[in-house]
């Protein structure tokens, strides 16, 4: 900005138009590009727009996959789905409106093949199936598939690669399902409407719903799932679904592809929400990179400021002129950071695309070009535009009087803007305001707190300072006397070493912590679907094979109707899991002790007069997502019928203890009279298998989960996603580092300043070495330990609130964050001032 | 090559005409001294064959228009920066012999400071900025100097003072105090009342005379005052790199 040529002197002469200004923007631009004093600022821009633009144009792919798999996904224009059989009457309505039909029931059963036993989603599905999409085979695993227009035959089944691998058959053998026989006739390829890839875990087997019968797999209680498939031209189902609607009995519900696969759709968006926050954070460290590389920037062109403003430039000129100048980089950067992220998504898909889906992805869309382009210039202006904008309060004065700058500001007035920015981008990306506004709060709790405790720190070490030598108290003193600008650098540090330590220690500790949650000897196997009559039996049949304490439950499904009197229904929750909840069918249980593993926070257990009474046990985090409270008066539909309870308790569950355990207990002498199936659950080392084949063979319609499988899948799940959030986390370890780098280069010019006072007053080089050494270590220390807190917080939280279990304190983490601060920004201040070091003291002091 | 001959009653300048150190009462001596920089159009000239030699206890102006080369002398004769060519003896040591931490330990040792725009570090209260030369310069008692040599330029109430919470004069005068610690051999001075007003300037110079007559330093002093100038034993001329033919001064002059 130094030229001021351009500038007419002549007061009438009109200001300079937008293209001249322009054209002194990019001139300013390549010169300040030259002399490197914006390649900071630009490269924290392009870290921000790529790591939103990475996450954009994968998130934008795996959308596109699953619009153009919607109408396939249901299998049908339009389902019915219960979890009792479907009314007949609309089946015979659809047709008689000359729409297709064909009716599908599903539920997880286990296959037999001599000694071993597999857990498989059983599918049988009428003539017709599927109305969209097709099927498609082969015959034998992996073989080429074919699509067909067929269904098994009777008699047949056809089994997916997974369950053909893991029983170790070939097509033609034969497979035990319940209490018949069945022949493998093919290689099941692909169905349309398949529980979606991303949480289906059990292997997948097709018959004809003709056998269903005759495999008395299906008893009372049975967890099933019914669903009448239609298609047909939209008017026809618009007239059907508009009489169907209020025909509809309880539990029968209309799911249109809109619907569809909303397991899969929400566990996509918490992905994609996990995603965008990971890249938001980079973006939020990005833009704390441009503040402090953007306050450099200004401060260095004061001078050429005041000069311009001599020689007549207006406040208004000179805001224009930086602008502009900060836009056309904003837009370079944002360019090649586009470049990037796009590169970098094909990473992300290769983590998680196969989670969505087998073949390929579609191509990314140009639709994130937008809105990454635009955090480009959101963080560049929250952040960047502030500390340039006192540019114009520079006085033409400072040309006499070099002392004079730009008054100070609130930092309010300065940062306000770029919280704002913060905020209107965190509700943007996250999609949910209230998030925004809690990761706004938290992010801005922790920068106070971080700048309370530097401020404290920077202060405590004024009396350190007549206890050391002269290195050490001139750098001691630097970082006291620089108050506030060496709090903001500790904050600064900070954050970028919290970066750091949470990619690495954090991490592992969460995962660790989970892991221990998990004892070796966990229940792995789950009895579901027991009969009342069997009970006995099959406790004496565990208890005969050495599976002693094992405890069964009962267990009774009822729907919540209703809340002190009140009706409720989805509608009333805005919370999803809430409205899931309600939506759906409780697992209600009795007992008369309290289990293990369970706690009562509120109010009583029962005791033997409570027995028969109208009371119940609610799990606190059922009833926090309910609004329910101790007292309240819980209305229940089970089995048709009404059953009223009063909240007598409230208990803790250990969830992830892998038993069996519900959300609302009764005392024993209310439910016994409805029909109810029993659970447990038990280890059984590998070893023992065949005695679950036994099991089968027993008692046929006792569904057995391995969980082991469930869990190492669930593990894998949250691996691959931990992957791509941590890949993801790569840009902010990059924001990070950028952060760093801003920091320690903030103070540099005062720095080289100094060094050449001190060395014209006869210091060695290695006394000014010692000095920065100093300066910079206890800063990078402060930072690093503030870092650590920080951090372990965070981690904290994490473990105890988000994901439920005990956090391990880790003590290293102290150290290694003190540590690798002091060593860390230590040498990098020292790496910094190394040209100042070596050059000739009279240069510098001259240019100062 | 030029040398200067002259004898000053009192003064004690002498010959300096063979590179050898050869006059033991000379602190400074300079011969055949060059110094070029690269510009856009070249090389370009600042100092020119250059030699003189200032005796112990002198006081010594060196003078010139703008751009004539002053401060760059300055800052050779201090070691501050190297020449293209030539030698410059401080002390009787050639600072060319000496790598940048042997001239920095000179410095400590014989040489003191005062700046136009006073230099004096930011971070550091008053007193400590006296301190620092002392401390560089390995001394125990360096607070206790420091604070007398604030008391004798008035400012021990302000010791414990930032060098922002002080006036453009004060702040000259905490470096005048900072100058003179350690009793250096040499003070270099260069504009020292360049951004004081005339009044202030006035009681810095007279400071500044008054402490180096009480030391027996010798005193260089840039300036373009011809007033300053006056003050000095005797003044170099400089013009476009070159020394001017001496001019002697008349004594009783100051």
């Amino acid at each position: 900005m130094s030229n001021t040529t351009l500038v007419s002197p002549s007061a009438e002469k009109a200001a300079p138009n937008w293209r001249d200004v322009s054209r002194m923007a990019l001139r300013a631009l390549r010169r300040d590009w030259q002399s490197g004093e914006l390649r900071v600022l630009a490269i924290a821009l392009l870290i921000a727009v790529a790591s939103v633009a990475a996450v954009g144009f994968f998130t934008d792919r795996i959308q596109q996959a699953m619009e153009r798999k919607a109408s396939e996904l249901l299998g049908a224009d339009l389902v019915i789905a219960a979890s009792r059989p479907i009314q007949p009457a609309l089946a015979e309505e659809a047709q008689r409106q000359g729409l297709q039909i064909a009716e599908t029931m599903s539920f997880r059963s286990v296959v037999l093949v001599g000694e071993t036993t597999q857990l498989a989603e059983v599918k049988a599905v009428g003539p017709g199936y599927p109305l969209r999409g097709a099927l498609q085979v082969s015959d034998a695993p992996f073989a080429p598939p074919q699509i067909v227009t067929v269904i098994p035959r009777p008699g047949q089944v056809w089994l997916d690669e997974r369950l053909i691998q893991t029983l170790g058959l070939k097509v033609g053998d034969l497979v035990n399902l319940g209490v018949r026989e069945f022949s493998v006739a093919q290689v099941l390829a692909y169905e349309p409407d398949r529980a979606g890839d991303l949480f289906s875990i059990a292997p997948r087997l097709l018959l004809n719903l003709a056998d269903m019968p005759s495999t008395e797999l299906v008893q009372p209680g049975s967890r099933v799932e019914y669903r009448l498939l239609l298609a047909g031209d939209p008017a026809a189902l618009a007239d059907f679904k508009a009489w169907a609607k209020p025909r509809l009995a309880d539990g029968e519900k209309l799911q249109s592809v809109r619907e569809a696969r909303a397991e899969l759709r929400s566990a996509l968006d918490r992905a994609q929400r996990f995603l965008n926050l990971a890249a938001l954070v980079s973006v939020i460290l990005a833009g704390v990179g441009v503040a402090i590389a953007a306050r450099r920037f200004a401060a260095r062109h004061w001078d050429s400021v005041a000069i311009l403003r001599c020689v007549g430039a207006t406040e208004a000129l000179i805001v224009r002129l930086f602008v502009l100048e900060l836009l056309a980089l904003a837009t370079l950067a944002g360019l090649a950071g586009l470049i990037v992220g796009y590169g970098a998504q094909y990473g992300l898909s290769g983590v998680l695309g196969q989670l969505v889906s087998r073949t390929e992805l579609p191509a990314p869309s140009w639709l994130p070009v937008l809105p990454s382009l635009a955090t480009g210039f959101v963080t560049l202006l929250g952040f960047g535009l502030p500390p340039l904008l006192r540019l114009r309060e520079v006085p033409p004065l400072r040309v006499l009087r070099r002392d004079l700058g730009p008054v100070n500001p609130r930092l309010l007035a300065l940062y306000g803007p770029a919280m704002a920015a913060t905020a209107a981008l965190l509700a943007w990306q996250a999609g949910e305001w209230r998030l925004a506004l809690y990761v706004c709060a938290g992010v801005a709790a922790t920068m106070v707190a971080l700048s309370l405790a530097a401020w404290g720190l920077v202060k405590s070490l004024n009396l350190l300072r007549g206890q050391v030598g002269v290195a050490w108290r001139f750098g001691l003193a630097n970082i006291a006397r620089r108050g506030p600008g060496s709090a903001v650098q500790v904050v600064a540090l900070g954050l970028g070493l919290m970066a750091l330590l949470i990619l690495t220690l954090v991490r592992t500790d969460l995962l660790s912590s989970w892991r221990a949650s998990l004892p070796p000897d966990a229940p792995n196997h789950f009895l579901i679907n027991v009969q009342t009559g069997e009970v006995e039996g099959v406790r004496a049949f565990l208890r005969e094979r050495d599976l002693r304490d094992v405890e069964l439950f009962p267990m009774v499904r009822g729907r919540l109707t209703a809340l002190n009197g009140r009706p409720v229904g989805p509608e009333d929750y805005a919370n999803p899991r809430a409205q899931r909840l309600v939506a759906r069918e409780f697992n209600l249980s009795w007992a008369d002790a309290l289990q293990e593993d369970n706690r009562i926070l509120a109010g009583r257990w029962w005791n033997a007069d409570d027995r028969g009474q109208g009371v119940a046990s609610v799990e606190v985090g059922l009833a926090e997502d309910l609004g329910i409270a101790l007292g309240d008066t819980l209305r229940f539909q089970i089995a048709g019928q009404n059953v009223e309870a009063k909240v007598m308790s409230l208990r803790s569950v250990e969830w992830d203890s892998f038993r069996a355990n519900f959300f609302v207990v009764f005392p024993s002498g209310v439910l016994e009279n409805y029909p109810a199936t029993w659970i447990t659950s038990f280890y059984l080392p590998p070893d023992r298998k065949p005695v679950l084949a036994e099991l089968v063979r027993q008692y046929p319609s006792i569904t057995i989960l391995d969980v082991e499988a469930l869990m190492t899948k669930v593990r894998e799940i949250v691996d691959r996603v931990i992957a791509a959030v941590e890949y993801v986390f790569l840009f902010t370890l990059a924001a990070g580092l950028v952060v760093l780098y801003a920091a320690i280069q903030a103070t540099q010019d005062e720095r080289r300043f100094e060094s050449a006072v001190l060395r014209t007053l006869g210091a060695q080089r290695k006394v000014v070495r010692r000095s920065l050494l100093a300066e910079f270590a206890t800063l990078g220390l402060l930072a690093g330990v503030l870092a650590a807190a920080a951090a372990t917080l965070l981690g904290y939280v994490l473990a105890e609130q988000v994901f439920d279990f005990t956090y391990q304190w880790n003590p290293w983490i102290w150290l290694l964050g003190g540590g690798a601060g002091a060593l860390g920004v230590g040498l990098a201040g020292l790496l910094g001032a190394r040209s100042a070091l070596n050059q000739p003291p009279w240069r510098a002091l001259r240019e100062g | 090559m030029r040398v200067e001959c002259e004898q000053e009653a009192g003064s004690g300048v002498s010959v300096a005409a063979a590179s050898v150190w050869n006059n033991p009462a000379a602190i400074i001596q300079v011969e055949n001294l060059s110094k070029q920089v690269a510009s856009p159009e070249g090389p370009l000239v600042i100092l020119d064959d250059i030699g003189f030699s200032i005796a112990k206890g002198e006081s010594v102006a060196v003078v010139g228009a703008s751009g004539s080369g002053k401060s760059t002398l300055l800052g050779l004769l201090a070691g501050l920066d190297t020449p293209t060519q030539g030698r410059v003896w401080l002390a009787g040591v050639d600072l060319n012999s000496l790598d940048e931490d042997g001239r920095a330990l000179l410095r400590a040792q014989r040489v003191g400071f005062v700046f136009q725009s006073f230099q004096l570090l930011t971070g550091l209260t008053a007193l400590e900025n006296v301190m620092l030369p002392l401390e560089l310069a390995g001394q125990s008692d360096a607070r206790r100097q420091a604070l007398d040599l604030l008391e004798r330029v008035g400012l021990k109430a302000r010791a414990r003072h930032y060098p922002a919470q002080l006036s453009g004069g004060e702040q000259q005068r905490v470096a005048l105090a900072r100058a003179f610690a350690g009793n250096p051999d040499v003070l270099f001075a260069d504009e020292p009342t360049g951004n004081l007003d005339q009044k202030t300037g006035h009681r810095i110079v007279e400071l500044l005379f008054t402490l180096n007559r009480e030391q027996g330093a010798t005193l260089v002093l840039v300036t373009h005052d011809a007033e300053l100038a006056a003050y000095c034993d005797r003044i170099l001329e400089l013009d476009d790199g070159r020394l001017r033919p001496p001019s002697v001064k008349q004594p009783g002059g100051a």
